[in-house]
């Protein structure tokens, strides 16, 4: 196996073993990245040289008999997640050159386990969109099928995990993020329970609904990361006082006994029958394993859409006022007074998808529409977390389809914002819940695009989840392919 | 009312883009009308996830703090330490 191809854990043995120094792997991956950047856009910035200082670094690190598990691997963030003296961008023209005074808490704790950053992936525009295509630095394309998209809006971290340019980045997910192009690039991610990870220097979309999460090629490598990335930050109010954990210890369990639930909702019209099947199969394989199925209803999630597309709109209108052109944003360089530069400056800097969802965040917080649009979404936002409090009273996990279908076209959907959202019906309502689920890799389509399992746990399941994910990968090699991308 | 919820959001939308972005907000409206045929009477409203209290911490200075050339660098027009912005009083 070759150094690009070999996951977290491996890469952690052969480093312990001196098989080959951080700088080494670094160097390699640096060079796809750079090779790679033509055919899949996957990154923003490519962090040639503070990368290599980071590696030395680490080599120098492990010379001293520094042997912490992470040390010297390397990963690149999802470009939401603010690094000191490189640029953080968020997809947008508004943040183009925008220098992070700090770090985010994710990237502070990845950089004193010794991690290596690389890089700073792309993404959908202020993390608005599923396809990638809302990004100013151009979409990214999947590696399965370079026509195809990779899902959005952390493509640039599943594109370049699937391409074996990195074995771990970082993502995050306010309606799907992470686990809707992990199932559309074949790879492996968690949304872990709302507030395990720290939110702080994470630029903000729907605060209510955004959570930074690991993605990786399995999900033993999404647990080591999450033994780093999760915990207590009394920089984020929102962070859980018990938000750490010891995810990788908790891999290796038992599938016996387990109770899973499947609802029908996540099985109805619309969805691929190449998908269900490869779906079905998976869980088949649970039972064969031990675990029992039981019905469960999930009866409001068809009501979860429409319950995103008000909450997540009238958050980020909020949360994105902040730029206005003045202390860190893109400034219009033809406004006569300071409301011409507020205007101008939000007009030429954010792009048509962060426009719209700021227009639609305005007006339904507006006086007159509040109740019935906000207020009664809060209101159906409660009915949808009781649905899974019922079901979690049954059954142990909920185990469904990440996505409707494999990847679309680029272009497909980008004429119909309508179109794009319902792309996304089968992970909006763990994010309005703020419960953890898991979307790994369990077949492929006819057309030799990747399918994604999703398994969603109760609160502060993301252990259990992980380690059921980790006791499929033992018995399966979906994970393991590797798309044919150099030679398309 | 596109172009009122423009002004409202601070976004100067030209008015040949108004045609669309209207058909698009209709669009998405008529997705979200849906929520109205559900009964919720009496629901609580649901705000966020966790059930946390709003943390303090204890008012005291803090050492550590970020300077105000670090915390500048990224303006696009500031002199002297000091945002510059177009003449607000004539």
């Amino acid at each position: 196996m070759e150094l690009h191809q070999m996951g977290v854990a491996e890469l952690s043995a052969g480093l312990r073993n001196k098989d080959f120094s951080a700088v080494e792997l670094s160097s390699t991956l640096l060079q796809r990245l750079r090779q790679a950047q033509d055919s899949l856009n996957a990154c923003i910035t490519i962090s040639e040289e503070p990368g290599l200082e980071q590696a030395r670094a680490a080599d120098q690190r492990r010379a001293q008999g520094d042997s912490a598990p992470l040390l010297g691997i390397p990963l690149a963030h999802k470009d939401i997640f603010c690094t000191r003296g490189q640029r953080t961008t968020c997809g947008s023209k508004m943040l183009a050159e925008f220098v992070s005074p700090y770090d985010a808490t994710v990237v502070q704790r990845f950089q004193k386990a010794g991690m290596v950053t690389l890089g700073k992936l792309n993404m959908d525009e202020f993390a608005m969109g599923s396809s990638n295509e809302t990004s100013f630095f151009g979409a990214v394309r999947n590696p399965w099928d370079l026509t195809r998209v990779p899902g959005g809006s952390s493509g640039g971290s599943a594109a370049a995990l699937a391409a074996r340019l990195l074995p771990a980045a970082t993502g995050t997910d306010t309606g799907g993020s992470i686990r809707q192009p992990a199932a559309f690039c074949g790879v492996t991610g968690l949304k872990p329970t709302y507030g395990r990870v720290s939110r702080y220097g994470m630029i903000a979309f729907a605060s209510s609904l955004d959570q930074g999460g690991p993605m990786a090629r399995s999900a033993a490598d999404c647990a080591l990361l999450m033994d780093v990335m999760a915990g207590h930050d009394p920089l984020d109010s929102t962070s859980h006082p018990q938000a750490a954990g010891r995810f990788s210890a908790a891999l290796g369990r038992s599938v016996k006994g387990l109770r899973i639930g499947v609802p029908e909702e996540f099985f109805g019209e619309g969805l691929d029958p190449e998908v269900a099947q490869a779906v079905q199969e998976a869980i088949q394989w649970y039972v064969r394993e031990g675990a029992e199925i039981r019905p469960v209803h999930l009866p409001n999630n068809v009501h979860a859409v429409s319950t995103y597309y008000v909450l997540a709109p009238a958050e980020a209108s909020s949360n994105l006022s902040r730029f206005d052109g003045i202390r860190y944003s893109h400034r219009s360089g033809s406004a006569v007074d300071l409301q011409d530069l507020y205007l101008l400056s939000r007009y030429e800097g954010f792009g048509p998808e962060v426009r719209r969802r700021i227009l639609v965040g305005s007006y339904v917080l507006s006086a007159g529409y509040y109740d019935a649009y906000y207020r009664k979404a809060q209101q159906l936002r409660a009915l949808i977390r009781e649905d899974f409090r019922r079901a979690f009273a049954e059954v142990d996990v909920i185990m469904g389809p990440t996505t409707p279908t494999p990847a679309f076209a680029l272009g497909a959907k980008s004429a119909d914002p309508v179109a794009m959202y319902l792309a996304d019906i089968y992970t909006i309502a763990v994010n309005l819940a703020g419960i953890p689920a898991l979307s790994l890799p369990c077949g492929f389509s006819k057309a030799g695009l990747p399918i994604g399992l999703q398994i969603m746990g109760n609160y502060f399941a993301d252990e259990l989840i992980l380690g059921l994910g980790d006791a499929y990968q033992r018995d399966s090699d979906w994970h393991q392919q590797e798309p044919g991308w150099e030679e398309q | 009312m596109v172009k009122r919820i423009a002004q409202l959001s601070r976004i100067a939308l030209p008015d040949n883009e108004l045609p669309q972005m209207a058909r698009q907000l209709e669009r998405i409206f008529s997705l979200v009308a849906e929520m109205q045929s559900v009964p919720t009477e009496g629901v609580e409203p649901m705000a966020h996830p966790l059930d946390l209290r709003q943390p303090l911490r204890p008012d005291e200075l803090r050492q550590e703090c970020l300077s105000r050339e670090d915390l500048m660098a990224s303006a696009p027009r500031a002199q002297d330490g000091l945002f510059l912005v177009p003449k607000v009083i004539e």
